[in-house]
């Protein structure tokens, strides 16, 4: 079969529509697939009691297991320290509360602190390769294959919730746990809300340690979420919210 | 051209001399000799094909990493329809448990240098390290 010109051009033309409609039909197929999965909007966010964690003012079952299944390494010099959920004097943890006449429960008592998991997080903005990101669901997460060490994000996050590996972590991990990596030298680190068990359908390692149930973790895009309860019900705090950083930790007062 | 012969002897003995490590292996029959993989006892399918899986595992575990840490997706689906979650040490190690006999023998062939195992940690030295 012979083709002239214009049979030619008007098949050239009949497969160029076909194949714009084939791409536009599949567009459309996929974002219908990405609405599907966003149509249950998660905002994970953590409410703390310390009246009930200062139960028992000694106790750090959350520490342990979050330490135990994330390999947080254990330095006995402090400037090396790696930490990822401790316990921080009151006054030290809430400095925008002046008032120096604190009420006797809470002045200088301990309270867990770790990372805020900000919606607006300094940290993630100062990150110069994206090994820091804010997830859709309010997860400040780290990757940790592209951290390069520059503490930035350490300079940057006004809790103190990031630390740095100065030395190579692994021979000062108590008990290594192989679900989850360990870190090397030169590699920042912190809370990632236990990412990775959320995906297993758990609760973080250190809620489900608790035995007060002085933690409570869950969906604040979830009008029935037990977060969202004990919000309505009680006056809570947020670690130096002046700064605008938005921190998604509630402390009970 | 008097020192022909003297010549093409040196000539000889230097072609012999430069060349012996590839004697020295072709007789004892070293350079021949592909590493021995010792397999998984109790699986004999991977998630893709033995051709595939030796050509290309390194950058699927890109591809996972990516999409796991990145993307929190968790799921591989394979050709065939299985699923499995995305994991080097919870799914390959689960049947390749004896990594210096299965990844490391090969990556040692190859010269290769991988650095997973600076943080990812192999489920047999975390039983020795931990007693």
């Amino acid at each position: 079969m012979s083709a002239n010109r214009r049979t030619f051009l008007g098949v050239a033309g009949l497969s160029a529509l076909a194949l714009a409609g084939k791409s536009t039909l599949s567009a459309i197929e996929g974002s219908e697939k990405k609405d599907a999965a966003a149509s249950a909007p998660k905002r994970w966010a953590m409410v703390i009691d310390p009246q009930k964690c200062l139960k028992n003012e000694g106790c750090k079952d959350c520490i342990a297991a979050c330490n135990k299944v994330h390999n947080v390494p254990q330095f006995a010099d402090a400037q090396h320290e790696v930490k990822w959920i401790w316990k921080e004097p009151f006054e030290h943890a809430f400095p925008d509360q002046e008032n120096p006449y604190t009420a006797e429960a809470l002045k200088e008592k301990p309270v867990l602190v770790f990372c805020n998991h900000c919606d607006n997080p300094p940290c993630v903005r100062v990150c110069p390769t994206k090994a820091t990101w804010k997830r859709e669901d309010g997860i400040v997460m780290m990757d940790w294959h592209r951290c390069i060490g520059c503490r930035y994000c350490v300079a940057a996050c006004p809790y103190g919730s990031r630390s740095f590996n100065w030395l190579d972590p692994r021979p000062h991990i108590p008990a290594l746990d192989p679900n989850f990596p360990t870190r090397t030298k030169g590699v920042v680190e912190k809370c990632t809300f236990c990412d990775e068990r959320l995906a297993r359908g758990q609760q973080p390692a250190c809620v489900e340690s608790c035995k007060e149930k002085a933690l409570v973790f869950g969906n604040l895009d979830d009008p029935t979420s037990e977060v969202r309860a004990l919000l309505k019900e009680h006056y809570t705090l947020r670690r130096k919210p002046e700064l605008g950083t938005h921190p998604e930790i509630y402390y009970i007062v | 051209m008097r020192d022909r012969s003297l010549i093409l002897a040196g000539l000889l003995l230097f072609l012999g001399l430069i060349t012996f490590p590839i004697w020295y292996n072709l007789a004892s029959g070293a350079s021949s000799k592909e590493p021995e993989l010792k397999l998984p006892a109790n699986e004999k399918q991977c998630v893709a094909s033995k051709e595939t899986m030796r050509t290309t595992h390194m950058e699927m575990l890109i591809t996972w990493r990516d999409r796991v840490v990145r993307q929190d997706d968790r799921t591989l689906r394979t050709a065939d329809g299985r699923t499995f979650e995305m994991s080097l040490t919870r799914t390959c190690m689960k049947c390749h448990e004896n990594r210096e006999e299965f990844c490391d023998k090969c990556h040692l062939y190859a010269g290769v240098t991988p650095y997973c195992w600076d943080c990812h940690i192999d489920p047999k030295l975390a039983r020795r390290t931990n007693g």
